[in-house]
C-alpha cells in the first residue's frame, strides 16, 4: 500500500499490555485518510476498542506513537480531543438528564460555545428534537444510542469512532445509522468504526482494517482487499456421477465431490479471472459429453475473507 | 491554559444534578440540623449553662454547621465523580479536552458551591432556634470555603477510589461524622477530663470545628493560626494527591 499523504491519525508501533500482562495491541501501525471510512473488523476482545481507548484518552499506552492532525496526541492532546467524538460502545451517561441538556452539555465539555441551533440540528438529523425535553431513561434503546450519536457529534468532530455502533439494535435502526454514516461522510468527517458485521464494512467502508488478537493483520481497500482475497466458487451437479475428471479439465483448479456426483471449482483471484474459469469449465464439461443440471456459483464475500485471515492467524499463532 | 468553557459545562452540569435531587441534597441535612437544635440546643441545651461564655445553643452552631459542611461537601463530589465511573459516562470527560484542573474546578467547585449554599440555609435556620452573631463574618466566609473545597476534594478522591457504593458511603458515615461528634461540636475540649483532653487533640477535625468557632465568637480551643495552617495543609495534600491521580490514571483510565 502506498503510504498515506498527511494522515488525520497516524499509529506507529501502538502497544498496550495490561497489568495482568494481556497484551490488547501489538505494536499496530495504522494511517487513517482524512474524509475516509474505516472500518476495524475483529472478533471480540480482538483489540478494537483498547485501539479507540488508546487514541480517546481512555486507555494508557505500553508503547507507540499516536499522532492526530499532524500533532503528537502525548503532546497535543488538548488541541486534538477538541476534534474528536467518540460514540462508544456501551450506553452511559446520566439517565435523569434531558435528551437536549445532556447533548449540550457534551458540546461545553469539548469546550464549544453554547449554540442552540446547532443542537437542534443535530438532534433533529437524528429524529430526537421531539424527544429533546424526555429523560434519557424513558426512551427506547435506540433512542439511547442515537443520544450517544448526538453527544458525540455536538461539538462538531473532524474525526468520529463510532464503536460497535449498531451493536444490539434492529435492522432498521441499523439502516438509519448507515444512513447517518454517509451523511457524515458527505460533510467531511473522517469516521472510523469498529464492528463484527461484516455486512457493515461492506455497506460503509472506504478501507478495512482486520485486527485479532491485538495484531493488525491487513489493512486495504474494501474493493482491493475483495479483489485481491476474493474468491469464485462453483458447484456443478452432474447428471451422473463420474469417477474421473475428463483430461480438458486438468488445468483448472476443480476437484469432485459426493462420491463424483458433484463438481466443484474453487479458484480465481477476485478479478474476474474465476468467472471466465468457471465457463471454461462448464464448456470444457460438456465438450466432454458430460452433462449437468444444476449449477451454484458465488463470489467470496469480506466475510469469508476475515474469517479465512483470522482462522489462519489463529492456526500460526 | 485552562479551558474555561469545559470546566463551566462540568460546572453546570453537576448543579443541574442537584437541582434535580434537591429534596436529598437540601431538605434533608436543613431538617437533619433542625432536630440537633430542638434536641441539643432547646432540651438539652435548657439544662446547661453557659459554655465558654456563650448560651449552649449559640455555642453549638458552628459545630453542626462544620459537620454539615463536612458530610456534604465529601458526599456531593464523591457521588459526583463516582456516578459516571458507575454509569460509563466516564468516558466523555476522560476523552474531552480537560485536564485535572477543569476536572477539579468543575466538579469539586459545584460540590463547594452546593456546600456553601447549605452553610447559608443552616446559618439561616439557626436563627429560628437560637440567638448567635459572628464576629469575623469575612474570616467565617473564607474559612467555610477552604474547608468546603478541601472536603469536596477529599470527596472527589473518596470517588475515584471507591468501586461500590458502599465505600462511597464508609468515610462520610463511619469516619467523619463520629470524629464531627466528638471533635468538640457540642462541647468544649476544656470540658473533658484528662487524658481525653489531651486525646482529643489528635483529631483533626477539633481543629476544624475550634477554628470556626472562632470565626463566630473570637475565641476558640486551639489558636486559629494552627486550625488555618491545618486546613490549607489538608487542601495541599488532597491536591496533590488528586494531581497524582490523573497523572497515573489511576482508578480512571485503564
Amino acid at each position: 500500500m502506498e503510504p498515506i499523504h498527511d494522515p488525520i491519525l497516524d499509529i506507529r508501533g501502538l502497544t498496550k499490555v495490561y497489568p495482568g500482562g494481556l497484551k490488547a495491541l501489538d505494536s499496530v501501525d495504522l494511517s487513517i485518510r482524512r474524509g475516509e471510512i474505516f472500518a476495524l473488523l475483529g472478533p471480540n476482545g480482538a483489540g478494537k476498542t483498547t485501539l479507540i481507548g488508546a487514541v480517546c484518552g481512555m486507555v494508557r499506552i505500553s508503547a507507540g506513537s499516536i499522532h492526530a492532525f499532524g500533532g503528537d496526541l502525548a503532546n497535543n492532546w488538548r488541541t486534538a480531543r477538541q476534534r474528536i467524538g467518540l460514540v462508544p460502545q456501551e450506553l452511559g451517561f446520566d439517565m435523569f438528564d434531558t435528551v437536549e441538556r445532556q447533548v449540550g452539555y457534551s458540546r461545553g465539555l469539548f469546550g464549544r460555545a453554547p449554540d442552540r441551533a446547532r443542537i437542534e440540528e443535530v438532534l433533529r438529523s437524528l429524529s430526537l428534537w421531539d424527544k429533546r425535553d424526555e429523560e434519557i431513561r424513558k426512551l427506547s434503546g435506540g433512542m439511547k444510542r442515537r443520544v450517544l450519536i448526538a453527544k458525540a457529534l455536538a461539538h462538531d468532530p473532524e474525526l468520529l469512532f463510532l464503536d460497535e455502533p449498531t451493536a444490539g439494535v434492529d435492522v432498521e435502526l441499523r439502516r438509519d445509522m448507515w444512513r447517518q454514516i454517509d451523511s457524515l461522510r458527505d460533510q467531511g468527517v473522517t469516521v472510523i468504526l469498529t464492528t463484527h458485521y461484516i455486512e457493515e464494512a461492506e455497506e460503509m467502508a472506504d478501507r478495512v482494517g482486520v485486527i485479532d488478537k491485538g495484531r493488525l493483520l491487513l489493512v486495504d481497500e474494501k474493493e482491493a482487499m475483495m479483489k485481491r482475497l476474493g474468491r469464485t466458487e462453483a458447484h456443478f451437479v452432474l447428471a451422473a456421477p463420474v469417477s474421473s475428471l475428463p483430461e480438458s479439465l486438468r488445468a483448472y483448479p476443480v476437484t469432485l465431490a459426493e462420491d463424483g456426483a458433484v463438481l466443484s471449482y474453487r479458484g480465481g483471484d477476485g478479478t474476474g479471472k474465476g468467472k471466465a474459469e468457471v465457463a471454461a469449465v462448464a464448456t470444457a464439461l460438456l465438450q466432454a459429453g458430460i452433462a449437468f443440471t444444476a449449477l451454484d456459483q458465488k463470489e467470496s464475500s469480506l466475510e469469508d475473507i476475515f474469517v479465512d485471515l483470522v482462522e489462519r492467524q489463529g492456526l500460526a499463532a | 491554559m485552562i479551558n474555561w468553557r469545559s470546566t463551566y459545562a462540568i460546572y453546570r452540569n453537576e448543579l443541574a444534578r442537584f437541582r434535580r435531587t434537591v429534596f436529598g441534597s437540601i431538605v434533608s441535612p436543613v431538617l437533619t440540623t433542625s432536630l440537633y437544635f430542638i434536641v441539643f440546643g432547646a432540651a438539652i441545651g435548657g439544662r446547661i449553662s453557659e459554655v465558654g461564655g456563650l448560651d449552649y445553643g449559640a455555642f453549638i452552631v458552628p459545630g453542626l454547621l462544620m459537620l454539615t459542611l463536612l458530610s456534604e461537601s465529601t458526599s456531593n463530589a464523591s457521588f459526583g465523580i463516582y456516578m459516571p465511573r458507575f454509569t460509563g459516562a466516564i468516558y466523555e470527560l476522560l476523552s474531552a479536552p480537560v485536564g485535572v484542573v477543569e476536572t477539579l474546578l468543575g466538579f469539586v467547585g459545584a460540590a463547594a458551591t452546593k456546600s456553601l449554599i447549605l452553610a447559608a440555609i443552616i446559618l439561616l435556620t439557626a436563627m429560628v432556634f437560637v440567638d448567635y452573631t459572628i464576629a469575623h463574618p469575612f474570616f467565617a466566609l473564607i474559612y467555610i470555603m477552604l474547608v468546603a473545597a478541601s472536603f469536596s476534594l477529599l470527596g472527589f478522591i473518596l470517588g475515584v477510589w471507591a468501586e461500590g457504593f458502599e465505600k462511597l458511603q464508609m468515610v462520610p458515615l463511619l469516619i467523619l461524622t463520629p470524629l464531627t461528634f466528638l471533635g468538640g461540636t457540642f462541647y468544649s475540649i476544656d470540658m473533658l477530663p484528662a487524658p481525653w483532653d489531651k486525646i482529643a487533640l489528635a483529631n483533626p477535625i477539633v481543629y476544624l470545628v475550634s477554628g470556626l468557632r472562632w470565626t463566630f465568637y473570637g475565641d476558640s480551643d486551639v489558636s486559629i493560626g494552627i486550625s488555618l495552617g491545618l486546613t490549607l495543609g489538608f487542601l495541599a495534600l488532597c491536591i496533590a494527591i488528586i494531581a497524582t491521580i490523573f497523572r497515573t490514571g489511576w482508578r480512571l483510565r485503564t
